[in-house]
């Protein structure tokens, strides 16, 4: 039995980009917002101290940042045939725990969606007739917004996060240098690009003379001091190479704990509630109104704390159990597509093509999470794909994240894994041999989805979160091809030895792929199939916003936060100027 | 823990790792397994001109440690049954931990050997050993009570790790593998490289506990 | 005791923020005034008390006449002395008016019922009487008297620095008991294992190189070109100076550029080839370059300049040996909220490795002051280890 607390007027579950950012805008609105972490307070100097971060075995061998599976987990099957099983370390993706998120540990690229993904399906159907899009067997979506809605919030999120990179298309003015397939952009990045290593800079050689655009990758790792509207200040990205799975000591990963906890602690009308994990959000007993939230604090105490306005911003994977836990929406049924939450699942389809040179040291070690050069010629619709087989792209590019070895050793295929030989191939390919990655768009299809597991629970006894996924037939084409497209980059570039690696087969949980896990808990204008609204607000419980990476119906060839962002300042906005306005109504 | 307002610094407040006192005795392993697994290092990385031997670096103690620690325990992971066999997609799916995995491994790995070659796996010569760690690889020699491929791989990665971690972890003896392989180590600031395209740049490696050019000289 | 009416309270409001009151007075997440933490002498402990309105713990049953005394003459009811760690050799120079106000102000507080013992010293320093003698030889009673000669904001700056700011308590040098040197008025001091530096207009040991700017941009926001902020001064800025007005911010900075030692020589640098030096400017590029920035300029408002500053050069390297070994958070102000911290060092490195890397931060980048030594280091780690 909970024991009940004095109201509040908004809690809000989890600590990382969004629900810090939504936390935050509440806060300033007046209203008394508790927020709630299942994990500790990050801080960079205790946690991050620069002698003890630079750590491989620690952050990236072991998972040190990352949620431990023994507190919760999700189990997973390729598909309904067969019976799930817990992931029991994490490998396909990496989900954050504790302040700041998984933001703490990410890379930091921060793309914009282009203004035709908020309405795929319609776009596609325009372009390509309802026939081909019915082909492709998928069960694409509408966002039930547009570019014109989304810009300004994309640009809040930049703003806050200090993003580093160069505009393609300012104002509807195409700019040298930029990405020029970006969606028009009301502000300049606000920190200028970063400096580029050897290999981003060989491979946007060669694609300009392939007629390709290169531009700089937009970076949440700032290229100089940066000083965001909230006041708090971010130094310099050393390019310590210790970025992607570690925090950085240097303040210059935007994150959370950079960006927006350090102002928002010292509001009177905030406070953080940390290691108190949320079980369940609670609902009056017609279920159209949230009434709080049930926790368990580090003591293993239950406590309910009562709120008029709930946030539920604790990852996509979470997000969507949160909700199935509490009852939220009807589970989604593959069988008669039936139901919302757990619907539209989606992932994001990894190629990349390995190139071995003989004269080129790349001093691999220096590099960050989000540096690198990239070409948007092969992502989503940029280019036609009448008569191709598939739809979506990929994000071609070169971001050297550094080279730590346990992790990091490139060799030939072939070559043996261990003895003398495996040495000598190791050391001779160390210093001289790069990657050029393409993260493509996941398309999401009837048979992907996620839903409570029957047989495995947490700690509690609470079932974990199953996951149902595997590639559709469509990316797996669309893999190959864009893979194609890199191989041809890769070659002009004239190594010893290509290595091309699209992906093929199952997904496997094992191996990292990116942690862009979408979808589940889906935005759209029609109840019948999504969520929220475009609001982020709960049909039907008019004071429940869940916000993330869930609400995405499908997955552009794109990393999702700074969409993420946008959406976290989209709902925030909308509670300010509309919601609060009539409180416990849908908002019109 | 409920917070309100900027927390106060505490003094000395940090969360390093502990480093580990490679002179100390072992701290999982007995004796006799400590001569397998040093000599499964010493054959999984061997010495040559390029750098001294996994067991030279450490990698045994490395391993001794890492089982002592959370990491032979599994207590950081889901461990709840039911154990299945999964599809290739769904991973490790084994009931073991790491410290059960080398103990059940080591004992079946010397038992293999005394029943083939009538001696302990460490006293075999070199070439056998490789033979048999090649078949433990490809999974062609049976072990009693493990997957031979189960324990090969979890003793490659752990070699690996030792070899090629920060050498407070017991392992990566001076560390000899990054300045095999050019490596820095704990650095933190390349601005003033990342624009040298193409040079070598000849960093003394550093570690978490610092490297000697710290010392005063003379 | 007076009514608390509104000019009265606003205005003990103000000049209790000017005098900072709550940084002793009140403990970290304690109710307001109702007694603070621990204040180290160096004679021991002694916690500042209650000064609520409080009948049995605080001071309700005072009259405006003790307090006035105390601020005046640093003696309780009856006539007690009271420990120089209340700030009253600087105090005594309120004007009777400034006290009634302030006095006021405190009636307005909820009196809260906490008994603090202030007195945690050991014997003999726990004898009040022994202050007589301290008295004697620490503590110029008296009103501020103006300086003709100067302008009003210099006067103004002046109450202010030596009477409410209490600046002196810290950035004076102190006699071994205890008591200012007022010879060498703002010449900087070690409190609480922090390096309060010198504040006076010496161009290299002291402000004498910052504008009056810099100085109101450091007092209000707790951090400008040259500095951020730490430790006892993070503090004084977030509870106080972050709140005064601007005259009277600017007043001070008028008063402190008008300061002494404007003509101060600085000493030679150690050699860069000094094997220390060279030891240190390794540390340096590993450790502390990253934030720090190569060159030692530092990252404005986040990463404390090294280069050519006051503190890095002062007299004692306390503070530097301090937040190298322990760490600190810089002050969080509404201006500037980002509060970073400079990370703990101790577990990581010697006591001759940290003596290197400040003995080469003294002395590079145009600074240049006394190297540091291993035994200094071993010291300092003692003491904080020891609190």
């Amino acid at each position: 039995m909970p024991t009940k607390l004095p109201a509040t007027d908004a809690v809000v579950v989890g600590l990382g980009w969004a629900g810090a950012i939504i936390a935050n805008e509440l806060v300033d609105e007046g209203l008394d917002v508790i927020g709630f972490e299942r994990g500790p307070w990050r801080d960079t100097a205790k946690d991050f101290n620069i002698a003890s971060v630079p750590d491989e075995l620690r952050y990236n061998a072991r998972q040190e940042l990352m949620l431990r599976t023994a507190q919760n987990t999700c189990t997973m099957r390729n598909d309904v045939s067969q019976t799930a099983l817990p992931m029991r370390s994490w490998g396909s993706f990496h989900p954050g725990n504790g302040t700041g998120g998984a933001g703490n540990h990410w890379a930091g690229i921060t793309f914009r969606f282009q203004p035709e993904d908020f309405r795929l399906h319609s776009h596609l159907t325009e372009r390509y007739g309802r026939q081909a899009v019915e082909a492709a067997n998928l069960t694409l979506q509408d966002w039930g917004t547009d570019w014109e809605e989304m810009e300004p919030y994309y640009a809040s999120f930049e703003r806050v996060a200090g993003i580093s990179g160069k505009a393609g298309n300012l104002n509807g003015t195409l700019q040298e240098g930029g990405n020029p397939f970006e969606g028009v952009r009301s502000i300049e990045y606000p920190t200028p690009p970063l400096k580029q290593p050897y290999g981003p800079t060989l491979f946007a050689e060669a694609a300009r003379e392939m007629g390709y655009h290169p531009f700089p990758v937009p970076s949440a790792l700032v290229s100089e001091a940066y000083t965001n509207p909230l006041g708090v200040t971010m130094g310099p990205c050393t390019f310590c190479g210790f970025c992607t799975n570690y925090g950085c000591a240097n303040y210059s990963k935007a994150s959370a704990i950079t960006t927006v906890l350090p102002a928002l602690i010292r509001k009177s009308n905030f406070t953080a509630k940390t290691n108190c994990e949320v079980l369940r959000v609670t609902l009056d007993p017609s279920g159209t109104r949230a009434t709080g939230i049930v926790y368990i604090d580090a003591s293993g105490r239950e406590w309910e704390q009562p709120a008029e306005l709930v946030i539920v911003a604790a990852f996509t994977l979470e997000n969507a159990r949160l909700m199935l836990l509490s009852g939220v929406g009807e589970p989604y049924d593959p069988v008669t597509q039936r139901g919302t939450t757990g619907r539209n699942y989606a992932y994001q389809t990894a190629n990349s093509v390995q190139l071995f040179f003989d004269d080129k040291n790349f001093n691999p070690f220096i590099g960050a999470g989000a540096v690198g050069m990239g070409i948007d010629e092969f992502n989503n619709d940029n280019f036609d794909h009448t008569g191709l087989g598939f739809f979506g792209g990929g994000s071609i590019r070169v971001t050297p994240i550094g080279a730590a070895p346990i992790a990091n050793r490139p060799v030939p295929p072939g070559t043996p894994t261990w003895g003398k030989q495996w040495k000598r191939a190791t050391v001779d390919n160390y210093l001289s041999t790069m990657s050029i990655g393409c993260e493509a768009s996941s398309y999401s299809q009837r048979g992907n989805y996620l839903s409570l597991d029957p047989n495995y629970s947490d700690r509690l006894g609470r079932p974990l979160l199953r996951m149902t996924f595997d590639f559709p037939e469509n990316d797996l084409r669309m893999a190959q091809y864009c893979t194609d497209r890199v191989a041809e980059i890769a070659q002009r570039m004239n190594p010893r030895q290509m290595v091309e690696k699209p992906m093929k087969g199952h997904w496997n949980s094992g191996p990292y792929q990116s942690s862009h896990v979408v979808g589940g808990f889906i935005m759209g204008s029609d109840p019948s199939v999504s969520s929220v609204n475009k609001y982020l607000q709960v049909w039907d419980v008019p004071n429940l916003f869940v916000v993330g990476a869930s609400a995405f119906p499908q997955n552009p060839g794109y990393n999702p936060t700074g969409t993420v962002g946008a959406l976290a300042y989209k709902a925030a906005d909308a509670i300010r100027r509309l919601y609060l306005k009539h409180p416990g109504e849908m908002i019109a | 823990v409920t917070i309100d307002g900027t927390p106060q610094w505490r003094p000395f407040d940090h969360n390093a790792a502990d480093a580990v006192d490679p002179a100390e005795d072992w701290q999982f392993f007995t004796a006799e397994e400590a001569a397998t697994v040093e000599a499964i290092t010493e054959r999984l990385i061997p010495a040559d001109e390029l750098s001294i031997s996994g067991r030279e670096a450490g990698c045994a103690i490395f391993i001794d440690r890492q089982l002592a620690g959370f990491f032979g325990t599994s207590e950081r992971l889901y461990m709840q049954g039911p154990f299945a066999h999964g599809t290739p997609e769904q991973g490790d799916q084994s009931a073991l931990t790491p410290r059960e995995r080398y103990r059940v491994g080591i004992a079946a790995l010397d038992d293999y050997c005394a029943t083939r070659h009538q001696t302990r796996f460490a006293e075999l010569a070199g070439d056998a050993q490789d033979e048999i760690l090649s078949g433990l690889e490809r999974g062609e020699i049976p072990l009693e009570g493990i997957e031979a491929q189960e324990f090969f791989s979890l003793i490659h990665q752990n070699t690996m790790e030792g070899f090629f971690a920060d050498p407070v972890y017991g392992g990566n003896r001076d560390m000899v593998s990054w300045r095999m392989l050019g490596f820095p180590g704990a650095r933190y600031d390349y601005r003033d490289y990342v624009e040298k395209h193409n040079q070598k740049l000849d960093f003394e490696p550093l570690s978490i506990a610092g490297r000697s050019g710290w010392r005063t000289q003379g | 005791q007076g009514a608390t009416e509104y000019d009265q309270v606003e205005k003990g409001r103000y000049l209790a923020t000017l005098g900072d009151c709550a940084a002793c007075h009140t403990a970290p997440g304690g109710k307001p005034f109702a007694g603070g933490v621990a204040i180290n002498t160096p004679f021991g402990k002694l916690v500042a008390p209650n000064i609520t309105p409080d009948v049995d713990t605080g001071i309700g049953k005072w009259t405006f006449d003790d307090f006035q005394r105390v601020m005046s003459e640093g003696r309780g009811p009856g006539g007690y002395h009271l420990y120089g760690a209340m700030p009253y050799t600087a105090y005594t120079k309120v004007s009777e008016e400034d006290n009634r106000a302030i006095w006021t102000y405190l009636q307005t507080l909820d009196p809260v019922d906490h008994l603090v013992v202030a007195n945690q010293l050991p014997f003999p320093f726990n004898q009040r009487f022994t202050l007589w003698g301290w008295n004697l030889i620490n503590f110029d009673k008296g009103e501020f008297k103006p300086n003709p000669e100067k302008s009003a904001e210099w006067n103004r700056g002046a109450y202010l620095v030596e009477g409410l700011g209490h600046c002196g308590t810290c950035h004076t040098p102190k006699n071994l008991i205890g008591g200012d040197k007022s010879s060498q008025f703002l010449e900087g001091s070690v409190i609480d294992d922090w390096y309060a530096p010198n504040i006076t207009a010496d161009p290299h040991k002291g402000i004498g190189a910052w504008s009056e700017q810099d100085l109101v941009d450091y007092l209000s926001t707790g951090k400008n070109r040259f500095d951020i902020a730490s430790g006892p001064m993070a503090e004084e800025v977030e509870h106080s100076s972050q709140y005064w007005n601007e005259d009277d911010l600017r007043a001070v900075a008028i008063y402190l550029k008008d300061g002494r030692n404007a003509d101060a020589q600085a000493p030679t640098p150690l050699a860069a080839e000094d094997p220390r030096m060279v030891a240190g400017a390794e540390i340096y590029a590993d450790r502390c370059a990253g934030c720090h920035t190569p060159n030692g300029a530092g990252v404005e408002g986040l990463f404390p300049r090294l280069a050519d500053t006051a503190l890095v050069n002062g007299d004692s390297a306390a503070s530097l040996m301090r937040v190298v070994l322990a760490g600190s958070r810089a002050g969080a102000t509404d201006a500037a909220p980002t509060a970073p911290s400079m990370p703990a060092f101790a577990w990581n490195l010697s006591d001759e490795e940290i003596s290197n890397v400040l003995t080469f931060v003294r002395n590079t980048w145009g600074n240049a002051a006394a190297p540091v030594s291993p035994s200094d280091v071993a010291e300092m780690r003692e003491t904080l280890e020891s609190h």
